[in-house]
Protein backbone atom coordinates (compact mmCIF):
# COMPACT_ATOMS: atom_id res chain seq x y z
CA UNK A 1 0.00 0.00 0.00
CA UNK A 2 1.58 3.15 -1.06
CA UNK A 3 0.19 5.55 0.73
CA UNK A 4 0.88 3.61 4.36
CA UNK A 5 5.02 3.39 3.07
CA UNK A 6 5.27 6.89 1.87
CA UNK A 7 4.19 8.30 4.76
CA UNK A 8 5.55 6.00 7.02
CA UNK A 9 8.89 7.29 5.17
CA UNK A 10 7.79 10.80 5.55
CA UNK A 11 7.28 10.30 9.37
CA UNK A 12 10.97 9.25 9.33
CA UNK A 13 12.46 12.31 7.84
CA UNK A 14 10.65 14.64 9.88
CA UNK A 15 11.53 12.86 12.90
CA UNK A 16 15.17 13.07 12.16
CA UNK A 17 14.95 16.90 11.65
CA UNK A 18 12.54 18.07 14.44
CA UNK A 19 14.24 19.53 17.64
CA UNK A 20 13.81 16.82 20.62
CA UNK A 21 13.46 16.65 24.33
CA UNK A 22 13.95 14.07 26.62
CA UNK A 23 11.20 11.64 26.85
CA UNK A 24 11.65 10.76 30.48
CA UNK A 25 10.95 14.47 31.47
CA UNK A 26 8.02 14.30 28.89
CA UNK A 27 6.95 11.32 31.16
CA UNK A 28 7.25 12.40 34.41
CA UNK A 29 5.98 16.17 33.39
CA UNK A 30 2.50 14.10 32.35
CA UNK A 31 3.01 12.19 35.86
CA UNK A 32 2.84 15.71 37.85
CA UNK A 33 0.17 16.90 35.76
CA UNK A 34 -2.05 13.75 36.09
CA UNK A 35 -0.98 14.02 39.65
CA UNK A 36 -2.33 17.41 39.66
CA UNK A 37 -5.81 16.73 38.30
CA UNK A 38 -6.52 13.57 40.72
CA UNK A 39 -5.62 15.81 43.48
CA UNK A 40 -7.48 18.33 42.33
CA UNK A 41 -10.65 15.95 41.84
CA UNK A 42 -11.19 13.91 44.85
CA UNK A 43 -11.07 10.67 43.26
CA UNK A 44 -13.65 11.63 41.05
CA UNK A 45 -12.57 9.26 38.29
CA UNK A 46 -14.66 10.32 35.88
CA UNK A 47 -13.52 14.21 36.54
CA UNK A 48 -10.01 12.96 35.92
CA UNK A 49 -10.31 10.91 32.91
CA UNK A 50 -12.76 14.32 31.09
CA UNK A 51 -10.23 16.88 32.67
CA UNK A 52 -7.64 14.69 30.75
CA UNK A 53 -9.27 14.23 27.86
CA UNK A 54 -9.73 17.77 27.58
CA UNK A 55 -6.09 19.04 27.94
CA UNK A 56 -5.46 16.44 24.85
CA UNK A 57 -8.26 18.10 22.98
CA UNK A 58 -6.47 21.70 23.68
CA UNK A 59 -2.95 20.41 22.31
CA UNK A 60 -4.85 18.36 19.19
CA UNK A 61 -6.13 21.83 18.07
CA UNK A 62 -3.21 23.61 18.38
CA UNK A 63 -0.64 20.52 17.05
CA UNK A 64 -2.67 20.04 14.10
CA UNK A 65 -1.51 23.46 12.52
CA UNK A 66 2.24 22.58 13.49
CA UNK A 67 1.82 19.06 11.59
CA UNK A 68 0.08 20.59 8.10
CA UNK A 69 2.94 22.93 8.46
CA UNK A 70 5.98 21.63 8.59
CA UNK A 71 4.93 17.93 7.36
CA UNK A 72 3.77 18.55 3.83
CA UNK A 73 1.38 15.79 3.74
CA UNK A 74 -0.49 14.98 0.64
CA UNK A 75 -3.86 15.83 0.46
CA UNK A 76 -6.02 12.94 2.96
CA UNK A 77 -8.50 11.49 0.24
CA UNK A 78 -10.11 9.74 2.46
CA UNK A 79 -10.34 8.58 6.45
CA UNK A 80 -7.74 5.18 5.55
CA UNK A 81 -5.29 7.86 4.56
CA UNK A 82 -5.96 10.43 7.20
CA UNK A 83 -5.21 7.18 9.28
CA UNK A 84 -2.25 6.24 8.05
CA UNK A 85 -0.65 9.79 8.16
CA UNK A 86 -1.67 10.32 11.42
CA UNK A 87 -0.09 6.80 12.41
CA UNK A 88 2.61 6.81 10.46
CA UNK A 89 3.65 10.37 10.08
CA UNK A 90 2.05 12.33 12.86
CA UNK A 91 2.94 9.86 15.68
CA UNK A 92 6.30 9.24 14.49
CA UNK A 93 6.87 13.16 14.07
CA UNK A 94 5.87 13.78 17.87
CA UNK A 95 6.66 11.40 19.86
CA UNK A 96 9.19 9.37 17.56
CA UNK A 97 7.49 6.04 18.18
CA UNK A 98 6.16 3.81 15.24
CA UNK A 99 2.26 2.38 15.62
CA UNK A 100 0.47 0.50 13.52
CA UNK A 101 -2.81 1.46 11.74
CA UNK A 102 -5.90 -1.10 11.36
CA UNK A 103 -8.37 0.09 9.00
CA UNK A 104 -11.80 -1.54 10.14
CA UNK A 105 -14.28 -2.40 7.76
CA UNK A 106 -16.73 -0.55 6.84
CA UNK A 107 -14.16 2.03 6.45
CA UNK A 108 -15.43 4.46 9.19
CA UNK A 109 -13.18 3.73 11.88
CA UNK A 110 -9.75 2.55 12.25
CA UNK A 111 -7.58 1.49 15.39
CA UNK A 112 -3.90 3.05 16.25
CA UNK A 113 -1.53 0.46 17.73
CA UNK A 114 1.19 1.51 19.76
CA UNK A 115 3.94 -0.75 21.06
CA UNK A 116 5.86 2.08 22.92
CA UNK A 117 4.04 4.51 25.12
CA UNK A 118 6.00 7.49 26.13
CA UNK A 119 3.19 8.63 28.32
CA UNK A 120 3.36 5.61 30.18
CA UNK A 121 6.96 5.67 31.39
CA UNK A 122 7.53 4.97 34.97
CA UNK A 123 3.98 4.14 35.18
CA UNK A 124 2.23 2.32 37.65
CA UNK A 125 -1.68 2.25 38.67
CA UNK A 126 -2.62 2.23 42.15
CA UNK A 127 -5.10 -0.54 42.54
CA UNK A 128 -7.77 1.67 43.27
CA UNK A 129 -7.18 3.38 39.92
CA UNK A 130 -6.16 0.33 37.75
CA UNK A 131 -9.22 -0.70 35.95
CA UNK A 132 -11.06 2.78 35.89
CA UNK A 133 -8.56 5.36 35.15
CA UNK A 134 -7.00 6.03 31.69
CA UNK A 135 -4.11 7.25 32.34
CA UNK A 136 -3.29 7.67 28.09
CA UNK A 137 -6.65 9.30 27.39
CA UNK A 138 -4.72 11.82 26.53
CA UNK A 139 -4.32 10.81 23.04
CA UNK A 140 -7.53 10.20 22.88
CA UNK A 141 -8.42 13.83 23.07
CA UNK A 142 -5.22 14.72 20.92
CA UNK A 143 -6.75 12.78 17.78
CA UNK A 144 -10.00 14.33 18.62
CA UNK A 145 -8.97 18.11 18.95
CA UNK A 146 -6.57 17.61 15.87
CA UNK A 147 -9.11 15.43 13.34
CA UNK A 148 -12.03 17.90 14.38
CA UNK A 149 -9.82 20.97 12.88
CA UNK A 150 -9.63 18.97 9.32
CA UNK A 151 -13.41 18.52 9.73
CA UNK A 152 -13.55 14.98 10.92
CA UNK A 153 -15.87 14.67 14.10
CA UNK A 154 -14.69 11.44 15.56
CA UNK A 155 -15.03 9.31 18.59
CA UNK A 156 -11.85 8.11 20.39
CA UNK A 157 -12.25 5.18 22.77
CA UNK A 158 -8.34 3.46 24.29
CA UNK A 159 -9.27 -0.25 23.89
CA UNK A 160 -5.88 -1.97 25.22
CA UNK A 161 -3.74 0.03 27.61
CA UNK A 162 -0.40 -1.88 28.66
CA UNK A 163 -1.16 -0.48 32.32
CA UNK A 164 -4.29 -2.77 32.65
CA UNK A 165 -2.16 -5.33 31.66
CA UNK A 166 -2.52 -5.99 27.76
CA UNK A 167 0.61 -6.62 25.54
CA UNK A 168 -0.05 -3.26 23.59
CA UNK A 169 -1.90 0.29 23.70
CA UNK A 170 -4.92 0.13 21.34
CA UNK A 171 -6.76 3.23 20.41
CA UNK A 172 -9.59 3.23 18.42
CA UNK A 173 -11.23 6.25 16.43
CA UNK A 174 -14.74 6.03 15.07
CA UNK A 175 -15.86 8.38 12.21
CA UNK A 176 -18.96 10.08 13.39
CA UNK A 177 -19.16 12.40 10.64
CA UNK A 178 -17.63 15.25 8.73
CA UNK A 179 -18.37 18.72 9.53
CA UNK A 180 -19.22 21.48 6.95
CA UNK A 181 -17.03 24.15 6.23
CA UNK A 182 -18.05 27.41 6.33
CA UNK A 183 -19.16 30.13 9.01
CA UNK A 184 -21.80 28.36 11.62
CA UNK A 185 -25.18 29.43 11.55
CA UNK A 186 -24.68 32.27 13.78
CA UNK A 187 -22.63 34.76 11.61
CA UNK A 188 -24.94 33.43 8.12
CA UNK A 189 -26.36 36.39 6.15
CA UNK A 190 -30.30 36.68 7.02
CA UNK B 1 8.98 -5.62 20.94
CA UNK B 2 5.61 -6.69 22.84
CA UNK B 3 6.16 -5.74 26.78
CA UNK B 4 5.26 -8.36 28.88
CA UNK B 5 3.35 -6.89 31.82
CA UNK B 6 6.18 -7.24 34.33
CA UNK B 7 5.74 -5.33 38.07
CA UNK B 8 7.44 -1.89 37.41
CA UNK B 9 10.65 -2.46 40.03
CA UNK B 10 11.53 -5.09 37.80
CA UNK B 11 11.39 -3.46 34.55
CA UNK B 12 14.90 -2.62 33.08
CA UNK B 13 15.66 1.09 33.83
CA UNK B 14 17.05 1.92 30.85
CA UNK B 15 14.34 3.80 29.27
CA UNK B 16 12.67 2.92 26.04
CA UNK B 17 16.32 1.09 25.15
CA UNK B 18 18.94 2.91 23.09
CA UNK B 19 19.53 6.22 24.17
CA UNK B 20 18.17 7.72 20.65
CA UNK B 21 14.91 6.08 21.55
CA UNK B 22 14.33 8.14 24.39
CA UNK B 23 13.15 10.94 23.30
CA UNK B 24 10.46 12.80 22.20
CA UNK B 25 10.22 16.08 19.60
CA UNK B 26 10.55 19.29 21.53
CA UNK B 27 7.37 20.31 20.71
CA UNK B 28 5.56 17.58 21.96
CA UNK B 29 6.96 18.22 25.44
CA UNK B 30 6.27 21.93 24.75
CA UNK B 31 2.67 21.27 24.34
CA UNK B 32 2.31 19.42 27.03
CA UNK B 33 4.41 21.94 29.18
CA UNK B 34 2.25 24.88 28.30
CA UNK B 35 -0.58 23.07 29.11
CA UNK B 36 0.79 22.11 33.13
CA UNK B 37 0.61 26.05 32.86
CA UNK B 38 -2.56 26.55 31.73
CA UNK B 39 -3.71 24.22 34.23
CA UNK B 40 -2.32 25.40 37.19
CA UNK B 41 -3.29 29.34 36.04
CA UNK B 42 -6.72 28.17 35.42
CA UNK B 43 -6.88 27.43 39.15
CA UNK B 44 -4.78 30.43 40.53
CA UNK B 45 -5.33 34.06 40.98
CA UNK B 46 -1.61 35.20 41.71
CA UNK B 47 1.32 34.96 39.82
CA UNK B 48 3.61 33.73 43.09
CA UNK B 49 1.08 31.63 43.60
CA UNK B 50 1.02 29.96 39.84
CA UNK B 51 5.14 29.77 40.65
CA UNK B 52 4.90 28.27 43.69
CA UNK B 53 2.90 25.22 41.80
CA UNK B 54 4.57 25.28 38.87
CA UNK B 55 7.40 24.36 41.83
CA UNK B 56 5.70 22.25 43.62
CA UNK B 57 5.08 20.32 39.94
CA UNK B 58 8.49 20.14 39.35
CA UNK B 59 9.84 19.15 43.03
CA UNK B 60 8.41 15.56 43.12
CA UNK B 61 9.81 15.18 39.23
CA UNK B 62 13.26 16.39 41.11
CA UNK B 63 13.02 13.28 43.88
CA UNK B 64 12.07 10.40 41.02
CA UNK B 65 15.24 12.13 38.59
CA UNK B 66 17.88 12.27 41.64
CA UNK B 67 16.83 8.60 41.97
CA UNK B 68 17.03 7.60 38.59
CA UNK B 69 20.34 9.19 37.97
CA UNK B 70 22.16 8.17 40.47
CA UNK B 71 20.80 4.08 40.46
CA UNK B 72 22.05 4.61 36.63
CA UNK B 73 25.05 5.95 37.36
CA UNK B 74 26.04 3.25 39.98
CA UNK B 75 27.04 5.71 42.04
CA UNK B 76 26.13 4.39 45.07
CA UNK B 77 28.19 7.14 47.15
CA UNK B 78 26.35 9.86 48.43
CA UNK B 79 27.23 13.66 47.28
CA UNK B 80 28.33 15.44 51.23
CA UNK B 81 29.77 18.52 49.82
CA UNK B 82 28.23 21.66 49.20
CA UNK B 83 29.98 22.66 45.81
CA UNK B 84 29.75 18.80 44.67
CA UNK B 85 26.18 18.53 44.41
CA UNK B 86 25.93 21.72 42.78
CA UNK B 87 28.12 20.23 40.60
CA UNK B 88 26.54 17.16 40.07
CA UNK B 89 22.98 19.38 39.38
CA UNK B 90 24.65 21.80 36.98
CA UNK B 91 25.98 19.20 35.22
CA UNK B 92 24.85 15.63 35.39
CA UNK B 93 20.95 16.25 36.03
CA UNK B 94 21.10 19.10 33.77
CA UNK B 95 22.63 16.44 31.10
CA UNK B 96 20.04 13.84 31.69
CA UNK B 97 16.99 16.02 31.79
CA UNK B 98 17.28 18.76 29.55
CA UNK B 99 19.67 17.49 27.05
CA UNK B 100 22.82 19.82 28.22
CA UNK B 101 24.83 21.19 30.59
CA UNK B 102 23.91 24.27 32.60
CA UNK B 103 25.96 27.48 31.42
CA UNK B 104 27.24 28.78 34.30
CA UNK B 105 27.05 28.05 38.11
CA UNK B 106 28.46 31.20 40.24
CA UNK B 107 28.12 32.20 43.92
CA UNK B 108 26.40 35.09 44.80
CA UNK B 109 28.98 37.66 46.12
CA UNK B 110 26.52 39.35 48.60
CA UNK B 111 25.27 36.72 50.34
CA UNK B 112 27.31 33.21 51.10
CA UNK B 113 24.18 30.65 51.28
CA UNK B 114 22.99 31.55 47.69
CA UNK B 115 24.56 30.09 44.25
CA UNK B 116 23.20 30.95 40.72
CA UNK B 117 22.81 28.25 38.34
CA UNK B 118 22.42 30.07 34.70
CA UNK B 119 21.15 28.16 31.37
CA UNK B 120 20.89 30.75 28.53
CA UNK B 121 18.61 28.68 26.84
CA UNK B 122 16.18 27.55 29.20
CA UNK B 123 13.79 24.42 27.64
CA UNK B 124 10.72 25.17 29.49
CA UNK B 125 10.50 28.48 28.21
CA UNK B 126 11.16 27.96 24.48
CA UNK B 127 8.05 28.50 23.04
CA UNK B 128 6.71 30.90 26.11
CA UNK B 129 6.64 35.01 26.01
CA UNK B 130 5.14 36.19 29.32
CA UNK B 131 2.36 38.55 28.91
CA UNK B 132 3.26 42.13 29.99
CA UNK B 133 0.61 41.96 32.74
CA UNK B 134 2.01 39.23 34.09
CA UNK B 135 5.05 40.98 35.67
CA UNK B 136 8.04 38.88 36.82
CA UNK B 137 6.35 35.58 36.15
CA UNK B 138 8.84 32.92 34.99
CA UNK B 139 7.98 29.91 33.13
CA UNK B 140 10.66 28.13 34.35
CA UNK B 141 9.41 27.37 37.85
CA UNK B 142 9.28 23.89 36.79
CA UNK B 143 12.79 23.64 36.33
CA UNK B 144 13.46 25.24 39.51
CA UNK B 145 11.20 22.85 41.51
CA UNK B 146 13.22 20.25 39.81
CA UNK B 147 16.61 21.61 41.13
CA UNK B 148 14.89 21.91 44.72
CA UNK B 149 13.95 18.09 44.54
CA UNK B 150 16.87 16.81 43.39
CA UNK B 151 18.79 18.98 46.22
CA UNK B 152 16.44 17.98 49.09
CA UNK B 153 16.45 14.60 48.01
CA UNK B 154 20.07 14.54 48.57
CA UNK B 155 19.84 16.30 51.80
CA UNK B 156 20.87 19.95 51.26
CA UNK B 157 17.62 21.44 51.80
CA UNK B 158 17.41 25.08 49.54
CA UNK B 159 14.71 27.30 48.48
CA UNK B 160 15.18 27.85 44.87
CA UNK B 161 13.81 30.42 42.47
CA UNK B 162 13.56 30.96 38.72
CA UNK B 163 14.28 34.37 36.88
CA UNK B 164 14.40 35.75 34.24
CA UNK B 165 16.84 38.40 33.75
CA UNK B 166 17.34 40.14 30.85
CA UNK B 167 20.70 39.39 28.05
CA UNK B 168 23.04 42.33 28.60
CA UNK B 169 24.56 43.74 25.27
CA UNK B 170 26.92 41.13 23.85
CA UNK B 171 25.83 38.56 26.38
CA UNK B 172 24.06 36.49 24.01
CA UNK B 173 25.93 36.24 20.96
CA UNK B 174 29.01 34.96 22.72
CA UNK B 175 26.94 32.66 24.50
CA UNK B 176 25.62 31.06 21.31
CA UNK B 177 28.07 30.42 19.98
CA UNK B 178 29.22 28.44 23.49
CA UNK B 179 26.44 26.53 23.77
CA UNK B 180 26.46 25.14 20.08
CA UNK B 181 30.14 24.39 20.19
CA UNK B 182 30.02 23.06 23.95
CA UNK B 183 27.32 20.82 23.53
CA UNK B 184 27.51 19.96 19.44
CA UNK B 185 24.92 18.20 19.28
CA UNK B 186 22.43 18.57 16.66
CA UNK B 187 19.21 19.69 19.55
CA UNK B 188 20.96 23.27 20.29
CA UNK B 189 21.74 23.82 16.56
CA UNK B 190 18.36 23.09 15.62
CA UNK B 191 16.93 25.30 18.09
CA UNK B 192 19.14 27.82 17.10
CA UNK B 193 17.95 27.66 13.64
CA UNK B 194 14.29 27.92 14.10
CA UNK B 195 14.11 30.54 16.94
CA UNK B 196 14.72 33.83 17.55
CA UNK B 197 17.59 34.12 19.69
CA UNK B 198 16.59 34.33 23.10
CA UNK B 199 16.43 37.97 25.17
CA UNK B 200 16.49 36.38 28.40
CA UNK B 201 17.79 34.00 30.51
CA UNK B 202 16.89 31.96 33.11
CA UNK B 203 18.69 32.47 36.96
CA UNK B 204 18.03 29.59 39.01
CA UNK B 205 18.59 31.13 42.32
CA UNK B 206 19.27 27.91 45.34
CA UNK B 207 18.99 29.16 48.72
CA UNK B 208 20.25 26.88 51.04
CA UNK B 209 19.19 26.54 54.57
CA UNK B 210 21.50 27.36 57.30
CA UNK B 211 21.86 24.09 58.93
CA UNK B 212 23.17 22.76 55.73
CA UNK B 213 25.92 25.60 55.67
CA UNK B 214 26.82 24.98 59.04
CA UNK B 215 27.11 21.65 58.15
CA UNK B 216 29.64 22.02 55.23
CA UNK B 217 31.63 23.86 57.30
CA UNK B 218 31.76 21.29 60.06
CA UNK B 219 33.21 19.13 57.55
CA UNK B 220 36.09 21.72 56.22
CA UNK B 221 37.53 21.92 59.96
Amino acid sequence: MSSKSSAAANGQALWAKVPKANAELFALTYGALVMEVVSDSDGNVDEINEQLEKIGYSIGIRSVDEFLAKSNSPYCKNLEETANVLGKTAFKMFLGINCDVQIYNPPTSFSLILHDNPLSLFVELPDNYKDTLQYTILYCGVIRGALEMLNYKVECTLIKSTLRGDDVDEIKVDLKNILQDGAGEDYQEE
Amino acid sequence: MSRTPVNILDRPLGGRGSRAETQVSLSAFSYLYSELVQYHQNRVDSISELERRLESSGYDVGLKILELITYRNREYKREIRLMNILHFVSTQVWKAVFGKPADSLERSVENTDEFMIIDYEPLTSTFCSVPADFGQLSADGYMSGIVAGVLDGAGFSARVTAHSVALEEGEANNNNTNTSSSSGGAQSGNNGSLLPPRKEKAVFLVKFSPEVLERDAAMDR
